[in-house]
């Protein structure tokens, strides 16, 4: 009998009586998404929040905070100007090592949380959002849900190979529950925000 | 690397309370988890309704454990992730090496899974030649120092920044007397970040697996299980059977308490969802069971298998907090551990339910609602019924019985009792008397209560 079958057998024959799943669509309450709720929660975990016009104000900010010397890579199309790095082309995933800064787009964020979902189509390479000194995320101001609950509604319906949510810089506080950001991944993280008419033009990184 | 030691929980404990400062340092730090854990879970109106709700899920789970293996395994083949299974420790470990031989690899980085420390398995591959080096910024520093995990979620809690600044000294050439946690973290990340690029294999542990969708979730708050296996050319998963849940949509449930729970963050930094392997590299899963079978058929016990390992039960625990997660002598502490652990060998782990106050914290706090301090005495019982009783506490029980059946005997063992506190206390504040460790005992009444009974009430 091989290892599995073992274990199987063994799992048949100690498993308890089943019962039922529990309905948990009732967490899924009606409520919409907040953006502030979101952003606080976001700055909360180290986050910062950025409210922007579109693309071209993002562009501009980026260039402003961080200059035209270091390696700014991104592959969204309306970032083209940013940076002429096309990422299609490098040889190896280890050629990203110097990148400082990475600019995706993000799905959604999720306002209890803070977090973003980000799928390997909007990466290009699964190790670009964790390799990178500094995470540029952008979003729209309508793409809020409430909770991981509502979250997951919409995850359900894509498909990806490779999925995450970021929540925040990379931040560690094993030695002696000091916080410090930046342990293995970025060092900061900026969520730019579309589309919200009352605060765009105010882009604060 | 783990310490076989044959001490037991309290001698461990004792030599933990040789430094009262750090003691109380530690209780402090980890109740101060605790609350951050309260202020978390009291944000949520629903907080009692979400972990109703995961622990039906998991009893769920545990009752179609069967088909949900089997569900999972078919989806995630689809998916282009090989599946292998494990009966043991030794199986598991043997599978993680075959696996680096045939790639030709003998470096391997590896982000946090309890299960590996379960299995030995870096002293196993350490043995055939092939190195590990962890990537928790906590589990480095306690590899570093030759030591296993004190926590499950924070390895290293028991040490000072201090000394951590030594080992750093040591291993990776910094500066003698550093201790300030930014640089010491930057020192790590940059130690690091080269192994991650140089590293041709990672292992990971699993928080979730979605039995619906063969897809597995990781979750970590460095990035370190993210940055070795996108970097590597073969990511190896390892995991317990009882990780299992049924649907995507549970993750909200499980990702919802889990970080709240653990740390009090309403969630880690990042929570990754592996389906498929990047193109032109592997993603091997390994099912693991090493006794998860034989608990699973313990009607008593089977629900510590609900267990998401967030560590809440240790950082509540009064016992843990003062007595420190290496006099626990096994991989998972704490009370969670206490139950776990007799079931892997009744014999070394007899000592483990004793640990405890039976106060309940931990049932109280955890997140899948495990009945943690129930299983400690039941684990009690049938310890006792198997003859697996501490000999101290055996001998003293029988001086008990004896006692408390004869009322005489009892009356003359109260006077004696009282007498001897009062006029000859060295004869009880001695090291052979167990409860004197640490505490003074009370001064004695002046006499017992039947005694006053009879003077003041009797008609």
């Amino acid at each position: 009998m091989t290892s599995r079958e073992s274990i199987l057998a063994a799992v048949k024959a100690n498993q308890p009586e089943t019962v039922k799943l529990p309905d948990i669509d009732v967490f899924e309450t009606k409520e919409k998404g907040s953006l502030e709720k979101f952003a606080s929660v976001l700055q909360g975990v180290g986050g910062k929040v950025a409210y922007v016009s579109g693309y071209p104000e993002i562009a501009r900010t980026i260039l402003a905070q961080y200059g035209s010397d270091v390696r700014i890579v991104s592959p969204v199309k309306e970032l083209k100007d940013l940076s002429d790095e096309n990422l299609e082309d490098i040889a190896s995933i280890h050629d990203l090592r110097n990148v400082e800064v990475a600019v995706l787009n993000a799905h959604f964020g999720v306002a209890e949380n803070g977090a973003v979902w980000i799928t390997e189509n909007e990466m290009q390479h699964r190790v670009l959002p964790f390799v990178t000194q500094h995470l540029a995320v952008v979003i729209n101001a309508a793409a809020i849900v409430p909770t991981m609950h509502h979250a997951y509604d919409l995850i359900g319906k894509s498909t990806y190979g490779f999925g995450t949510f970021i929540a925040g810089p990379s931040k560690t506080a094993d030695i002696e529950q000091s916080l410090v950001i930046g342990a293995h991944g970025p060092r900061s993280m900026t969520v730019f925000i579309i589309g919200n008419d009352n605060q765009s033009g105010q882009g604060q990184v | 690397m783990m310490e076989h030691s044959t001490k037991d929980h309290a001698e461990l404990a004792l030599d933990f309370n040789k430094d009262e400062d750090r003691v109380d340092w530690h209780d402090e730090t980890l109740w101060f988890i605790r609350q951050k854990r309260d202020k978390a879970a009291h944000q949520l109106p629903e907080w009692e309704a979400l972990r109703e709700a995961a622990s039906q899920i998991k009893n769920n789970v545990l009752a179609n454990l069967h088909d949900y293996l089997l569900q999972f395994e078919r989806n995630a083949v689809a998916n282009g992730i090989e599946v292998h299974w494990a009966a043991d420790a030794a199986e598991h470990n043997q599978i993680v090496r075959r696996l680096l031989n045939e790639a030709n690899v003998i470096r391997m980085v590896k982000s946090k899974s309890m299960l590996t420390e379960e299995c030995g398995l870096n002293e196993y591959l350490a043995n055939h030649g092939i190195e590990v080096i962890d990537s928790d910024l906590g589990e480095r520093i306690v590899q570093l120092a030759e030591e296993p995990p004190s926590h499950i979620v924070l390895p290293c809690i028991h040490k000072k920044k201090e000394e951590i600044g030594e080992i750093f000294h040591q291993h990776l050439g910094i500066e003698a007397g550093i201790s300030d946690p930014q640089f010491l973290t930057e020192t790590a990340r940059q130690h690091l970040r080269e192994i991650f690029l140089t590293r041709r294999a990672a292992l990971t542990g699993v928080n979730f697996a979605v039995a619906e969708t063969g897809e597995f979730v990781v979750c970590t708050n460095e990035g370190n299980a993210d940055m070795g296996a996108h970097l590597a050319d073969i990511h190896i998963a390892s995991m317990g059977i009882e990780k299992l849940i049924p649907e995507k949509k549970h993750l909200g449930v499980f990702l919802r308490l889990l970080t709240r729970s653990a740390t009090g963050q309403p969630i880690t930094t990042y929570s990754s969802h592996f389906k498929t392997p990047r193109e032109g590299t592997k993603i091997h899963v390994i099912l693991v069971d090493n006794g998860r079978t034989v608990q699973l058929g313990r009607k008593d016990f089977r629900n510590s298998l609900k267990c998401i390992r967030c560590a809440a039960c240790m950082n509540t625990c009064p016992v843990y907090r003062r007595s420190g997660g290496h006099s626990y002598h096994t991989a998972v502490a704490g009370p969670i551990g206490s139950i776990l652990a007799p079931n892997l060998d009744m014999e070394k782990y007899a000592d483990l339910p004793f640990a405890s106050t039976l106060c309940g914290s931990c049932s109280n706090v955890c997140p899948v609602k495990i009945d943690i301090h129930e299983q400690l005495y039941k684990w009690r019982q049938v310890l006792v019924k198997n003859g697996y009783t501490p000999k101290a506490k055996k001998a003293g029980m029988q001086v008990m019985t004896w006692t408390l059946s004869s009322p005489s005997l009892y009356h003359t063992a109260g006077k004696v009792g009282r007498w001897v506190i009062k006029y000859a206390p060295f004869a009880v504040n001695n090291k052979l008397n167990p409860w004197y460790k640490q505490r003074d005992m009370p001064a004695s009444p002046e006499w017992s209560f039947s005694e006053w009974y009879k003077q003041n009430r009797q008609p």
